[in-house]
Formats: C-alpha cells, sequence, structure tokens
C-alpha cells in the first residue's frame, strides 16, 4: 500500500503528544524490527509495532489511531527489554490509548462482560484490564 | 526475623490458597510476614502515562504504610504487586519533580523519599533462608514431580525491577529444586498469558495460554508453577477453555510456589487450599505420595 507523506499528512501536535505521553524519544528507533520479532501478538495485531513507530515518525495520526495494536498489547514489556536503542515501546502504545480514552471512549465495556468472568477473574484482572481499556 | 508483608486484593480473596501458604511457610522457615496495617489496593499495573501521577498515590501509599511499621523491607507474593509497588519506588527514588508533586499532594501523609526495598518472596527465600535452610526443612519432599516453572512477564521486565537477570534465571528452580522437584525449563517460561487480555480480548488470551501449556507440555512438565494470581487464572481456571478449542494438549495441573513450599514442609492441606486449584492439583499431588488424605 502506497504511503502519501507531505507536510499536510503530517501531524505535528499528535507527534508532540505522543512524545509528551510516552516521555519518550521515539526518532531512536532505526526500524530494526526487534520490537516485531519478539512480540508475543505479533499474530493478532494489524500493525506490527515497527510500523507502528514508522506511522508516528511521520505522522500519520489517523492509521496509528485506528489500529487494534494498542488494544492487543498486554504490556508484557519483551520489546522493551530487547530494544537496543532503549526505546520502551509499551510506553508509545500507552499514549496512544491515552489519546482515545481521554476522549471520554471505552474499548470495552465492564457491563457487557458475563456474570461468570466477573465472578472468578481476580481482582488485578479486572483492575487491570479496566486500567488499560476504560477511561 | 520479621518482615512487612503486601498481600494485595487478589490474595485475600481469588488466591487465598497464596497468601496462607505463604504466611505458614515463611514462618516455618522463621520468617514472621507482618501484614501491613490499612494497606489499599497497589492498581495492579504501573502508570505508564507521563503525565499521571494520580494512579502512582495508591502504592506509595502503601510503602508508607512500610515505614510506619518501622521497618525498610516490604515482602511482596503476587508478581503484579511486586510490579506496581518496585516500579513505583523505582519513581520516588529517581525522579525528583514527580516525587516533589506527590508529596505536596498527599499532604495528610508522611514525605517519602523511596526509602522501602520492595522484594519479591523468592528473593527472601534465597537471599534472607537460603536453598539449604529450605532443605534441612523439608519433611515431605517433592520427589518425582516435574514441575515447570513459568515466570510469566512481570517478575523480569522492565529490567530496573527484575527480581533476577533474565538470562541468568535460577531462582524458582533454586526453591523447587531445594523442594525435591524436578525443575522443567522450557521455552515459554518467560513469555507472555495475555494477562488482563483474557477479559478483553479472551480469543487471543485462550491463544497465549495454550502455546505456554503446550511449550511445558512438550517438555514432559507435568504442572505450571507460578507467582501470579493472574497468570494462575489465565493458565489453571481458563485452561479448559485452551484444551477445547486445541485437542493435541492434556490438562496440567497449576500451582502456586507457596503451596508447594506449604507441602513439603508438611504444613497439612488447609494450608495450602490445593481445591481452589486446578482440579487435576490434587490427583497429581496424591500420585506421587505428597499428600495421601483427601482435603
Amino acid at each position: 500500500m502506497t504511503i502519501e507523506i507531505s507536510d499536510k499528512t503530517y501531524d505535528k501536535d499528535f507527534v508532540e503528544k505522543v512524545e509528551e505521553l510516552s516521555g519518550e524519544n521515539f526518532h531512536k528507533c532505526m526500524q530494526c524490527g526487534t520490537c516485531s520479532g519478539g512480540c508475543p501478538m505479533i499474530e493478532h495485531v494489524d500493525i506490527p509495532p515497527r510500523k507502528i513507530m514508522h506511522l508516528i515518525h511521520f505522522g500519520l495520526k489517523d492509521r496509528v489511531m485506528r489500529s487494534k495494536t494498542p488494544w492487543i498489547c498486554a504490556t508484557c514489556n519483551t520489546c522493551a527489554v530487547q530494544c537496543p536503542r532503549g526505546v520502551e515501546l509499551p510506553k508509545v502504545l500507552e499514549a496512544i490509548r491515552q489519546l482515545i480514552l481521554r476522549e471520554n471512549t471505552n474499548y470495552i465495556e465492564p457491563s457487557d462482560m458475563s456474570e461468570e468472568v466477573l465472578t472468578d477473574a481476580p481482582q488485578i484482572a479486572m483492575v487491570s484490564c479496566f486500567r488499560k481499556h476504560t477511561s | 526475623m520479621k518482615i512487612s508483608y503486601y498481600p494485595g486484593c487478589t490474595l485475600k480473596t481469588k488466591a487465598k490458597n497464596m497468601d496462607r501458604s505463604a504466611v505458614a511457610s515463611m514462618a516455618a522457615l522463621g520468617v514472621e510476614l507482618t501484614e501491613l496495617p490499612r494497606w489499599n489496593c497497589c492498581g495492579a499495573v504501573f502508570s505508564l502515562a507521563d503525565d499521571d501521577l494520580l494512579h502512582l498515590l495508591a502504592p506509595v501509599r502503601d510503602l508508607i504504610r512500610v515505614m510506619e511499621q518501622g521497618q525498610t523491607k516490604v515482602a511482596v507474593a503476587c508478581s503484579m504487586c511486586y510490579n506496581t509497588l518496585a516500579r513505583a519506588n523505582l519513581v520516588m527514588r529517581e525522579d525528583s519533580e514527580k516525587r516533589d508533586t506527590i508529596n505536596s499532594f498527599m499532604e495528610e501523609e508522611p514525605d517519602y523519599n523511596g526509602e522501602v526495598e520492595v522484594v519479591h518472596l523468592l528473593n527472601i527465600l534465597r537471599d534472607d533462608i537460603g536453598w539449604e535452610k529450605v532443605k534441612e526443612k523439608v519433611k515431605v519432599p517433592l520427589n518425582g514431580l516435574k514441575v515447570a516453572p513459568y515466570y510469566g512477564c512481570t517478575l523480569l521486565r522492565p529490567r530496573s525491577v527484575a527480581i533476577e537477570p533474565l538470562d541468568k534465571l535460577s531462582l524458582f528452580s533454586g526453591i523447587l529444586e531445594a523442594l525435591g522437584a524436578t525443575v522443567i525449563d522450557f521455552p515459554a517460561s518467560t513469555e507472555c498469558c495475555s494477562s488482563y487480555q483474557i477479559l478483553s480480548n479472551p480469543d487471543i488470551g485462550i491463544a497465549a495460554v495454550s502455546k505456554i501449556i503446550e511449550s511445558a507440555q512438550k517438555r514432559g512438565a507435568e504442572a505450571l508453577v507460578t507467582s501470579c494470581p493472574l497468570c494462575e487464572y489465565n493458565l489453571g481456571k481458563r485452561q479448559s477453555d485452551a484444551l477445547k478449542r486445541y485437542n493435541k494438549l492434556q490438562e496440567l495441573p497449576t500451582f502456586y510456589f507457596t503451596q508447594l513450599i506449604a507441602v513439603a514442609l508438611g504444613l497439612g492441606m488447609e494450608v495450602s487450599e490445593f481445591q481452589l486449584n486446578h482440579p487435576g492439583a490434587i490427583p497429581l499431588l496424591k500420585s506421587k505420595n505428597v499428600v495421601s488424605i483427601n482435603p
């Protein structure tokens, strides 16, 4: 797929917000792909983590914000410990999630969960899930 | 020896079998775990957004409770609580700007500067008790029990709070060998079980669980051992979903490491409450003559 990159497609505000929220200098990323290679969720994401970094670099806000990848990441930190440039990619994905959740939207609705799951699941499952996926 | 103890929400409810077996085992090994007064939920996950200081308040309050107990060290058994408390502690030690903001916001609390050390029970077992002492105290060795230690994510990542270096793992094998068990190393020992994604994206969660179970079974494991109630939920209680979907998988009981310590020290079935585990747990222990009575 061809990606158009120009001063019209580069969303400077988006790039600055991701940088501010993540606290990460993602310009350090050299696109080696170690993050995608080690990601245990790679078969389930729509955009691999390496490419997410690339798209943010290009300021392509809409493509990043529409991606399922930040919602599939379980913050296992495998990419963070393996990155040769010391980029903490989980923080970048958290920034994307926060940009969406802070618009008062939820990725999941706790009220839609089955009673069986809510009865059986441990507290840390529910607290962590709601922290990561609800506003 | 007395050490402050942070149990966390899940150990007081869904994972009582971990809490009771941890406290009883450590007592039998000469360490009195003193539960913190007025502890609160740590938040289960560490805040990754740089501007989110609000979610650091809960774990920092718990660390202040440790200081109030007159202690400098807090023992944690749950992997997720350990990770959250240890990372919040690092922020208070290393980031003076955030520390000042948090301390001034919590004006009713004494200032906290990261004085407390957050330690996982596995580290206390090795460093404060020692494998040799554990061996001496074993009354019912777990001979012939082939167990695969499952570290998961939060004990080892990020590196700044890892309970031991990722490339030199020995804590789980140290305790399990001291108890007489046969330790099965397997490739998925440090892979993600999908964590909370089991609730948001259950299909993806079950796929992750299946890979871990298959990896351990291929190496000949008869059981998985963990220190995380969320891993135990995914790998143990949700295992039936994985077995339904992948017919090549076999039943694989799951244990908390603290339960195996308790049973090997001869502390009795009521301490370990194996009836809360995977249904294959008690039959497996019976087959190895580790337990002989019904719970």
